[in-house]
This record gives C-alpha cells, structure tokens and sequence, in this order.
C-alpha cells in the first residue's frame, strides 16, 4: 500500500513493512522530551511503573523552561524534581538555567533531532521537529513516563491532508501568516487526529525558522504532527546543528510519501496571495487579514517563544525597531527561544536596538506565552503576540485578550500602540 | 447517574485547569481549579458522579494531564463529547478518566439533565429526557489498557 511521510517513518520504527490510517502500532522512540510542567508528573508515574532506569540516558530530554528562572517556592520543587530525576538517572541532555532555552527551539538547535526520527514530548508543540522531516507528536505525562521506561509508545496510525505550497511570500510574511492563514482555512479542528504533510514548489521560499514556526502550530489545527519533506535547506540545517556528543552520534534519514499515497484532501497554497494574518481572541482560527483589521489599540506586545523565538524573528523584530520607540503606555517584552539566540542578539546589535527601543530583552523561558510569569495581562488589556494560542486568560486575566500574529506585524504594533501593517514601515 | 454540566466546542485544556495553577500536580489542588475560567462555579457544585456534556474538540490545547487529572479529582464520571483533541483523549484514557464519543447526546443533552453512562456497551441514557444515545465504543488497544488499569499498569506487565 502506498504511504505518506509520517505513516513510512511510523512503519520503520515499528518494524513493520507498511501501515495503514487507524492501525494501532507500538513504535520506538528516538527522543523523549518533557519540561518543568510535565516532567514531575511524569517522574511520579515513572516510579510508580516500577522502572529502574530509562531506556537511554541519550534519547531522554528534560528542558526546564516553563516557569524557570524558578517564578515561585512551587516551581523551584517541581524544577528540582526535574533536576534530581536528571542527576539520578545520568539524562545527558538536561538543560538548566543559564544553558537552557524554550525546549522546541533548543532541540533543533542542538542537533537532537534530525529527519526521520520518531519523537514523542510531554509538551504539545513538540510537532515543532516536523520541520526536519521527523514525526514527532506531544503526549502527555504518563505516555512520557512509559516511554521513558520503554522507549516506545502506542500509536493509531494518522491519515492525512496535503498543504502543497507554490509561489514565494511577499516581503512581509512569514511561516506564522502562512500557518495561520491556513488553520484559518481549516479550522481548529480541520486536522483532528491527522498528519498535516508540507510539499511543493514554494518549499525553496520558506526558511527553516518559517518551516519550524508552522510546524509548531500544527496541534492548533488538532493536528497529530505536521510534517515537511526534506530538501536542501532542511540538509543544510542538520548539518550545520550537529550534535557534539559521540555518544548520541546518529544520522537523518529520508522520507518521501509514495507517489500515489492517499490524502484525505488536498490544498493547493499560493504563498504569493498570503497577507500577514492576525488571529483575533479567543482562538487560532479566528483569522483576519492585516487589512481588515481595523484600530485595535493594545497594552502589550509579546516577541518570542517555541513559535517566533528564533533569529530571524529577532533579525525582522530589530529591523522595524530601528531608531524608533515603542509607543508610550505599551510594554514591549522580547524574550529569544534560546541562550545562543539571545548571545546573537548581542553580537548583531539587536539587544541595543530593543532596549534603546523601550522594549524588555530577557532569557529564554516561556514566561508570558502562557500566563506563567514575566508579563501577565490585567482585566481588559489586550496583546500582541507572536506565540500560538490565544485561548481565554491564556495570558492573563480570563477578560484580557491576545492576538496572534508574526514578528513583524508584533513589532509594527509595538511602534504604533495598535495592531498594524509592516508594510508601513 | 450524575447531573450534566455542559459546555461548548473547543473546550481547551487552558479553560480546564488554567496555566497560573501548574506549579503543583496535586489532583485535589487541581480540582479546585477546575474549569475556573470558563465556569468559575463549576469547582464549588461538581459532586461525585456527574458528568461533563461538550461540543466537538474537547481539551483542545496543551498537553497537561493535569486537565483530565483535575476533572477526574473533581468527581466527574464521565465526559461526553462529539470529538476530543487527540492529546486529551490519550492522556484521558492513560490516567483513567472515561470519555465518550457521541455526538446525538452531545447535542441532545442539556446541562442539568440527569444521565447513566454504561460503558461496557457505550449506551448512555438521559433519565430526564427519557432517551438513549449510543457511543463509540472503546477500541480494542484502548480496552486493553482500561483491562489494565490503565497505562501505568500496563507497562507494568510488559516492563
Ligand atoms: S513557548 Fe509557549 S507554547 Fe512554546 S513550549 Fe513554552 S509555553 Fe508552550
């Protein structure tokens, strides 16, 4: 039976000839990931199965990155769980503070995971890695407890829809206008249980950080895993984040859905016709094009996490502030995916143009994206914000608002003191 | 049988337990969170056995198990819903929450409704409105985990 990307690379890892949509497998795993958040739970279910040790002291990632730099007593326990369970266990590839960023940026960066893998996270973005041309898919607590132990999960094999894209995006739009015009398109549940597989011509256009800030929101649109076919630019990424260790030495491996694999459906995306989108509260797929969006006047502008943390996010960010000042009673709140980004940050200039801005430059964490900590929102206010969810009080108060959008719209607004066009600038 | 609470679509894991509470796993703490931002009285008036009715996607969202933890800690039995967001039905069944797919009784139910669930042929049954409603049942794996006790007993038995 012909097969798409993800149901070849299941196949492989469970050492099966072919699968098909809606076939329980068991599947070993590559990379196990969990934060902060999800981590102590799962170290909880750990011991409660009875298990030893893990499967792979290389294979098992823990990134404290939620509510670290520790926000309160509470947090600091569950991070020193996360580190004694680390320490205990000899996890290579735990990341504290000081050496850490938000998990979906760190990994790539590091070189943990390269095409063809199979990764499971306790954290929902972890289909983040599809832009590699890895299946990769988040889980929760206890299905990272067991693949801990295991180094394998159960899986219902997904079907799929094909987003096959052409042409090349204008100045001003991003991976995140292309994401979220399309799950305006399909709605929050269009890809419910289900691969989302990028192709096309229009492939070339799209950078690595473009291609990994829309895998990110896959799970916005309900999907299983978003996935990319892999192309000279993806090579040239892996190549480029090697990881170090030898004892994690592996190499990528290549999947192409067979010519005649079955999608449920099938889009054709012009990225030449995308305009910068906004999603306006309280869901992803409440899209608006940036030109009928009308005055929104906004408290807060949010630049960063696992979506738009990455350098050409920050590079689009510094362009537009420039020379200029955010506007008076907005806070402006930069924080890069990673420590290497926000060294680069310095080395480029970008930290002198956003404080010179007005704007806050921090670490990595996640702080805002989730109403943790580092820029919550009172009752009434309303943001901007390049992260992926705009759920009730996701940021905040339950009467505050966030609004999704890319780097340049953010930043564009953050001058302005409203949600506006890049194009102006 | 349990009294209805009932919600609408895309109910996302941030409305059931909201982020600002994750600095502790505790099922108690959780629950009294829970649902706290879409209904802020649901925590004070869940008694044990009642049911939560949903439109389509359920716990939408973040991965935290804390969402299924926290509803099934407030004493909620069942949850039924057209379609769930496929990390919470994972983590649903991987921590012993029971959850059903039906869409005639996700439209039909009304909050308030008293309503038996079986699970072992999927009917459930709205005593109020004296109609029954038939649910997906159960996958196979799925079975063999619940036969389990859930996953944490079954890696148990395959360690
Ligand atoms: S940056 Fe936001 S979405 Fe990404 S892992 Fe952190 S909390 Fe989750």
């Amino acid at each position: 039976m012909a097969m798409t990307m993800t149901q070849k690379i299941l196949a492989a890892h469970a050492g099966l000839k072919e699968v098909k949509p809606g076939q329980f497998i068991e599947a070993n795993l590559d990379i196990v990931l969990a934060n902060d958040i999800t981590g102590p739970v799962a170290i909880k279910e750990f011991n409660k199965m009875g298990a030893k040790g893990v499967f792979d002291i290389n294979k098992v990632v823990l990134v404290p990155d939620h509510f670290t730099p520790n926000k309160d007593i509470k947090a600091a326990e569950q991070c020193k769980m996360l580190r004694e369970f680390a320490g205990k266990q000899d996890i290579e590839n735990y990341f504290e503070v000081g050496e850490m960023g938000i998990e979906h940026a760190l990994l790539p960066e590091k070189g943990l995971v390269v095409a063809g893998d199979v990764v499971i996270g306790a954290d929902s973005h972890t289909c983040t890695y599809g832009a590699l041309g890895a299946f990769s898919t988040g889980i929760g607590s206890t299905d990272m407890a067991a693949g801990m132990a295991r180094g394998k999960a159960w899986f219902k094999v997904p079907s799929a829809i094909k987003f096959e894209l052409v042409g090349k995006p204008s100045k001003w739009v991003s991976g995140k206008d292309v994401i979220l015009h399309i799950i305006g398109m399909i709605g929050v549940d269009g890809a419910l249980y289900k691969s989302m597989e990028f192709m096309g011509s229009g492939l070339k256009n799209l950078s690595m950080d473009d291609r990994l800030a829309m895998a990110n929101m896959a799970i916005e649109a309900g999907a299983k895993n978003g996935i990319f076919m892999v192309d000279e630019k993806t090579k040239e990424y892996m190549k480029q984040h090697r990881n170090k260790n030898k004892a994690f030495k592996k190499s990528m491996k290549v999947y192409k859905p067979d010519k005649n694999a079955v999608y449920d459906e099938t889009y054709v995306i012009d990225l030449a016709a995308i305009r910068p989108t906004v999603a306006f509260p309280h869901l992803p797929e409440n899209t608006k094009k940036i030109d009928e969006v009308g005055n929104v006047k906004i408290d807060q502008v949010v630049i960063g996490s696992c979506t738009n943390g990455r350098m050409e996010d920050m590079k689009v960010t510094a362009k537009i502030l420039k020379g200029k000042k955010v506007a008076k009673n907005v806070r402006c709140i930069i924080f890069p995916g990673t420590q290497q980004i926000y060294l680069d940050c310095i080395k480029a200039g970008y930290a002198e143009i956003f404080v010179k801005a007005g704007a806050v430059f921090s670490t990595p964490t996640c702080g805002p994206c989730l109403g943790g900590h580092m820029g919550i929102l009172a009752a009434g206010e309303r943001a901007v914000a390049t992260t992926n969810r705009n759920f009730v009080g996701r940021m905040g108060h339950v009467d505050s608002e966030v609004y999704l959008a890319s780097p340049a719209v953010a930043a564009a607004s953050a001058v302005k003191g409203c949600i506006a066009n890049p194009e102006e600038f | 049988m349990g009294k209805v609470f009932k919600y609408g679509e895309n109910v996302d894991t941030d409305v059931i337990i909201p982020a600002r509470h994750l600095n502790t796993s505790e099922p108690s703490e959780l629950a009294s969170h829970c649902m706290e931002d879409i209904d802020a009285e649901f925590a004070s008036k869940v008694q044990e056995g009642d049911i939560i009715v949903a439109g389509k996607n359920f716990g939408c969202g973040s991965s935290r198990e804390h969402a299924p933890i926290a509803i099934k800690a407030s004493g909620v039995s069942c949850v039924i819903a057209p379609t769930f967001a496929r990390i919470f039905y994972r983590n649903s069944f991987n921590t012993g929450l029971p959850i059903l797919e039906c869409e005639e009784a996700a439209e039909k139910i009304e909050a308030g409704d008293e309503v038996t669930v079986d699970f072992q042929t999927g009917i459930i049954t709205n005593n109020t409105k004296n109609e029954t409603y038939q649910a997906e049942p159960f996958p196979d794996f799925i079975t063999k985990i619940i036969e389990s006790g859930g996953l944490v007993n079954y890696v148990k038995e395959n360690l």
